[in-house]
């Protein structure tokens, strides 16, 4: 059967070359989109480490770094590259002079002065990066205390979700009942519930309780399973074979040793999956902090990063190196679990 | 009559018994956190409350505060008419960000996942990258944008004007006509998240497909439109469902973005912000409880109407039209 060739293939002359410049211009796209989303990023990085003068100066470029300088008799100069009779030299600035003109002299004879047009040099800049902004910055907020909050919300609540949603979640999946499947559904239809509709009375429940203002608000409800976890749990279970659970009940084992015996250990994948997707939540909530954490001591990182912005916005570098601190353990664990995270992505995504 | 042994349980009955047992922390967080708060704030909907004194049950003030005026408004177009101009402002102001980046959300993932499922050299790379910022969500974000859109020194501004060469680059979150899009723009940064969710709905579309389109002749365009599109509309129907919902509760980035204010001239007001006002600035908790409703109502309509509509566009594998 002859092809009928397309427009490429008529360009390119073959298949192969119109596959290739298909594949080229895909590169391409990519290449240039990763550019853009990487830029925010950087300029993050690049600003925690800046000297705050570089901020305010003309002189503000992504990569940290100040005007070389020269001491000429216990004066100090900017160096600028200077071209003199056609030979390039590394001249000081002496003084600037009226019509965008300025002196340059060479820094061993800095008497012998030559009047050149500033914008036709160029200033010579080195390297400067400002570590202690990120020691200045954790001393500037209670930022250990911040940290301590914030990793007591992620890890005890994360605990209570996974112990709390795989006993439900095994519930769900493994035994018969009339109302099981009703209960399912009623699960299903709370994924989708917003939670403001309920928030206002948690908020006086928990105050009659004394909570708010603790951290408890933010933890204890972990304890009682939740929506969205228990049902990505109970898919992944639904694809153990229940030739195991059969064999573990014959050799005697009551429901409880299957699911911790039995299903828990297949399901390592799942449950380290779900915690992830829970340390990502938990982390960078703010909403549920902000309305339940009042006093400062109490504040989790993102409560007490905004806070800290509004107190200290005009210095951008304190503020973007404590941003940077927050972004880090995240990055580090999509890093570290990067395989077991797309899969549970794509559980949760196409499955749902 | 009472001397008939009591029958032990039926293994069926037993295994029953289980399953209830070990749902009981979801039941009893169901009941202690989800029903008993809706129902509580359905009461406090009708009520004027505000934390300190009992709730004073006023019937349907709250809900006559949002809906009256509207047929004065509509013959006057004087916002003023309206009960609460600010509860309309910001539906306004949701919606319109619902319609700006949802579509530009759908159109940028679905290309970059169909551009990721090319066999392109250091592919695994490239995913990382895109999918890297939506894992950093949060306030960390929305402070490092908040500097990039700076009118005056912001990196965006200074590209727009150097590079691009506009003379006057928009004000962005300091403009009530820009603030909205500089929003989209914040949440774009993110669109790795929905992305990821595409690339794995095509890769989980058969290459015997492809092949029976390639036996028939169809060139690359021909297999987008006849067999990848098709089979991908229920993932994009799942991200649009979230989508619209996800609009409905954004709140982080606006409020790091305004200080919680809404501002310049309410035009960030969204939704959810406003609620958040109300209950926990203004302490309304009575009328807040209202929108809080309200809420409710308007994304179990759009839920539902967005799955009757997928009858008409959704295409699921296995599902054959007998014609």
């Amino acid at each position: 059967m002859k092809r009928i060739p397309g427009f490429f293939a008529w360009l390119f002359g073959s298949v192969q070359g119109h596959a290739l410049f298909f594949k080229g211009i895909t590169t391409l796209l990519l290449a240039a989109g990763a550019v853009i989303i990487m830029i925010p990023l950087a300029f993050m990085i690049s600003t925690s480490l800046k000297d705050p003068a570089q901020l305010r100066t003309d002189n503000n470029t992504l990569i940290p770094r100040k005007p070389q300088t020269v001491t000429i008799e216990g004066e100090s100069y900017n160096l600028y590259q200077v071209a003199v009779d056609g030979v390039t030299r590394e001249w000081a600035m002496i003084k600037k002079a009226p019509g965008g003109m300025a002196f340059f002299a060479d820094p061993a004879r800095p008497t012998e002065q030559v009047q050149l047009k500033l914008s036709e040099q160029t200033a010579l800049f080195r390297l400067d990066i400002h570590w202690e902004n990120y020691a200045e910055a954790v001393t500037a907020m209670p930022f250990l205390k911040y940290l301590g909050n914030t990793l007591l919300v992620t890890f005890v609540g994360m605990a209570g979700m996974l112990f709390s949603s795989s006993l439900v979640a095994y519930g769900f999946s493994r035994f018969r009942a009339r109302w099981l499947n009703v209960f399912f559904l009623v699960l299903l239809s709370t994924i989708m519930l917003p939670s403001q509709v309920r928030l206002i009375p948690l908020y006086v429940f928990f105050q009659n309780l004394g909570w708010v203002d603790s951290l408890l608000p933010l933890i204890v409800p972990q304890f009682f399973a939740n929506a969205y976890d228990v049902f990505l749990l109970r898919q992944f279970f639904m694809s153990i074979p229940l030739e195991l659970d059969d064999a573990a009940r014959i050799d005697g084992a009551n429901p409880l040793q299957v699911l911790l015996h039995i299903i828990l250990p297949q399901a390592r994948p799942a449950l380290v999956s779900v915690g992830i997707f829970h340390f990502l939540y938990a982390w960078n909530d703010f909403y549920e902090p902000l309305i339940f954490l009042h006093s400062r001591e109490n504040w989790t990182l993102a409560v007490g990063l905004q806070t800290f912005d509004a107190i200290y916005t005009i210095n951008t570098h304190l503020v973007m190196a404590v941003s940077v601190l927050m972004i880090v353990p995240p990055i580090l664990l999509f890093f570290l679990s990067q395989r077991i995270f797309t899969q549970g992505v794509v559980i949760s995504g196409v499955k749902g | 009559m009472a001397t008939r042994f009591r029958k032990p349980l039926s293994l069926a009955r037993r295994e029953a018994l289980a399953g209830y047992a070990f749902i009981v922390p979801w039941l009893i967080g169901f009941l202690v956190f989800t029903v008993g708060p809706m129902l509580a704030s359905l009461y406090y909907s009708f009520t004027d409350f505000n934390i300190i004194d009992p709730p004073r049950w006023v019937g349907l003030d709250n809900y006559i505060r949002v809906f009256s005026g509207i047929p004065e408004y509509l013959m006057t177009g004087d916002p003023r008419q309206l009960g609460d101009p600010l509860f309309w402002k910001s539906l306004q102001v949701t919606l319109y960000f619902a319609a700006l980046a949802l579509p530009l959300n759908l159109l940028f993932s679905f290309i970059l996942a169909v551009l990721l499922n090319q066999k392109v050299p250091g592919v695994n790379i490239w995913r990382t990258i895109f999918f890297l910022p939506s894992i950093i969500a949060g306030v960390a974000v929305a402070l490092l944008w908040v500097r990039i859109l700076n009118p005056k020194i912001g990196i965006l501004n200074v590209f727009l004007q150097d590079v691009v060469g506009i003379a006057r680059p928009p004000g962005w979150l300091q403009d009530p006509n820009w603030a909205v899009p500089a929003l989209v723009i914040m949440s774009l940064w993110g669109v790795g998240g929905s992305m990821i969710i595409y690339l794995a709905g095509l890769q989980g579309i058969s290459t015997e497909l492809y092949d029976a389109a390639k036996v028939d002749g169809a060139n690359a365009w021909h297999r987008f439109w006849a067999v990848t599109l098709p089979m991908m509309t229920p993932v994009l129907f799942y991200n649009l469902v979230l989508g619209t919902i996800g609009t409905f509760q954004y709140f982080t980035e606006v409020y790091v973005a305004t200080s919680g204010t809404g501002d310049p001239q309410r035009a960030t007001l969204f939704y959810n912000l406003y609620l958040y006002q109300n209950a926990f600035r203004y302490f309304d908790m009575g009328y807040a409880s209202t929108m809080a409703w309200i809420l409710f109502v308007i994304v179990l309509t759009l839920t539902a109407l967005i799955f009757r509509s997928s009858d008409a566009w959704v295409f699921y594998e296995g599902q054959l039209r007998g014609k």
